[in-house]
């Protein structure tokens, strides 16, 4: 695999790939695109049974896991849709949405 | 080895496509295209190309698909007309930004309505913005060469950018004419191999491509594109001289006819230029200092070339086989008439609309254009727009 290289902003079109091709892959790990989250979605361990619905439905790939278990939620990309909120089986709801402002 | 075949604009154009070889064509029919990938469909069928031929619902999904296509790497190429390039247009504007190095024969064919499915360059003048090379050919011969000769414009490292290859549907892709074709090894090796900048099947180098791109980067990969298309002269000049030298068929930006010592002259693009040849011979034995400028390459813009073709003439036509509605004469005449104001010195202009939907233009058409400019020198007074062989 190609080398990630970042193109920084203010670059000029002499050093920007053409027709906005983007040529390495995983470079969307390097923005933060979760400031724009209205709404967030709290993980409680405790309740948790690991069944992992939320991460496969995860559509930005936020939910962590390591070894199987949910490690917590990568805000730097949830975009607060709530969609692993709604998954989460009914018995457990171990995923509650709060509002982003609630933190604050 | 040079063959020779009666072939019509059509049949050369889709033996030139068979003797490319694309790795892919996506096709939908439409007159007088229809013609060039039916034809190019047998040669896949028999077996004589490795093309993969998908036959699609729509000229817009002909263009999308061959946009995948080239994405993917592949040689890819598609031919339309008309309503049909209209159709396809969202797209056309797509693959030029995408920097495919797609190659589409375009037939050219009067954009409706009323329906009507003769020549005129309605359709391909409408996309002259789109940022795709543009070449016109003047006869089968040159459809041929044009053809073949874009596949390695638009696959050039530094170029990257779609070509459309125009010919006057009817007139030249149903007229039959003796032309000189080049062996398939030739074909080959001077075509060359595809090596694509970039793939979207490479799995080893996964890349997006198409990416949103807004006020941050947009501007400056259109900046791209402008100097992409601007550095596209040198390399179909290039490009020429190469195929020139194996064909002894030379072309360049424009051809200039009987120029040197011309009072009087007639620019125009396509067919109609063998009528004005004939025209111009019979003037000038007349003792009538007539000339052509016709032009091969309308994207991009031969500013330069045709500044200096035109820089010591007297008076000038410039006929557009296409209006545009704009009463400021047609597309070519405005190009023109721009390309010339940097000038000191600079001729009387007028704009010719002719034949459009097909109307005939013939030599006492093209004559009486010429009759019109003897007037101009001689301070005669004309209307900057005129409708040639239209009734009144
Ligand atoms: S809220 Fe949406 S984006 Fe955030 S972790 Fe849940 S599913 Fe993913
Ligand atoms: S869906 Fe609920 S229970 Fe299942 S892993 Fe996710 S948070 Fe835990």
């Amino acid at each position: 695999m190609s080398e990630k290289k970042v193109i920084p902003a203010g670059a000029t079109w002499k050093e920007i790939p053409v027709a906005g091709i983007i040529p390495t892959a995983g470079t969307a790990q390097e923005f933060k695109t979760g400031d724009w989250r209205t709404r967030k979605p709290i993980h409680d361990e405790k309740k948790c049974i690991n069944c992992l619905r939320c991460w496969i439905y995860c559509p930005d790939a936020s939910i962590m896991v390591k070894d199987g278990k949910v490690i917590g939620i990568d805000y730097d990309h949830c975009k607060g849709c709530g969609i692993c909120a709604n998954v989460c089986p009914d018995k457990v709801k171990a995923l509650t949405m709060i509002a982003q402002s609630e933190e604050e | 080895m040079k063959i020779r075949h009666s072939l019509t604009g059509n049949e050369a154009m889709a033996e030139a496509m068979r003797q490319i070889n694309p790795d892919v064509v996506a096709a939908y029919p439409i007159t007088p295209q229809t013609e060039i990938v039916q034809l190019f469909s047998n040669s896949v069928a028999d077996g004589k190309v490795n093309t993969e031929f998908v036959t699609v619902e729509s000229e817009h999904s002909a263009m999308s698909a061959t946009i995948g296509a080239s994405a993917a790497g592949a040689r890819a190429m598609t031919a339309t007309s008309a309503n049909g390039l209209a159709y396809m247009w969202e797209v056309v504007y797509i693959a030029a930004s995408m920097r495919l190095p797609i190659v589409m024969p375009v037939v050219n064919r009067a954009l409706s309505g009323p329906i009507n499915i003769h020549c005129d360059h309605s359709d391909t003048m409408g996309a002259r913005d789109s940022g795709w090379i543009q070449i016109y050919s003047e006869n089968s011969q040159e459809a041929y060469d044009n053809l073949i000769q874009a596949m390695r414009v638009a696959e050039h490292s530094e170029i990257q950018l779609p070509v459309m290859v125009c010919m006057d549907g009817f007139i030249i892709s149903h007229g039959m004419e003796v032309i000189e074709m080049e062996d398939d090894d030739t074909v080959r090796k001077f075509i060359g191999e595809h090596k694509a900048n970039y793939s979207l099947l490479d799995v080893k180098n996964p890349i997006t491509m198409g990416p949103l791109d807004l006020q941050d980067f947009y501007f400056e990969h259109k900046k791209q594109q402008a100097e992409a298309m601007k550095n596209s002269a040198a390399v179909i000049r290039d490009v020429a001289k190469e195929w020139e030298k194996l064909t002894g068929r030379s072309y360049d930006m424009i051809e200039e006819y009987r120029m040197e010592d011309a009072e009087i002259a007639i620019v125009a693009i396509g067919s109609a230029t063998g009528t004005a040849k004939v025209v111009i011979d019979g003037l000038r034995e007349k003792g009538v200092k007539a000339g052509l400028v016709k032009i091969r390459v309308f994207r991009p813009f031969p500013k330069e070339e045709i500044a200096k073709a035109l820089a010591n003439t007297k008076a000038v036509a410039i006929m557009d086989r296409a209006e545009s509605f704009a009463d400021f004469g047609g597309p070519l005449f405005r190009d023109i008439r721009a390309s010339l104001y940097d000038h000191d010195v600079r001729p009387k202009m007028v704009s010719y609309v002719y034949g459009l939907g097909g109307r005939d233009v013939m030599p006492e058409d093209i004559a009486s254009v010429y009759a019109d400019l003897e007037r101009l020198v001689k301070g005669e007074q004309l209307p900057m727009l005129n409708h040639l062989g239209v009734r009144e």
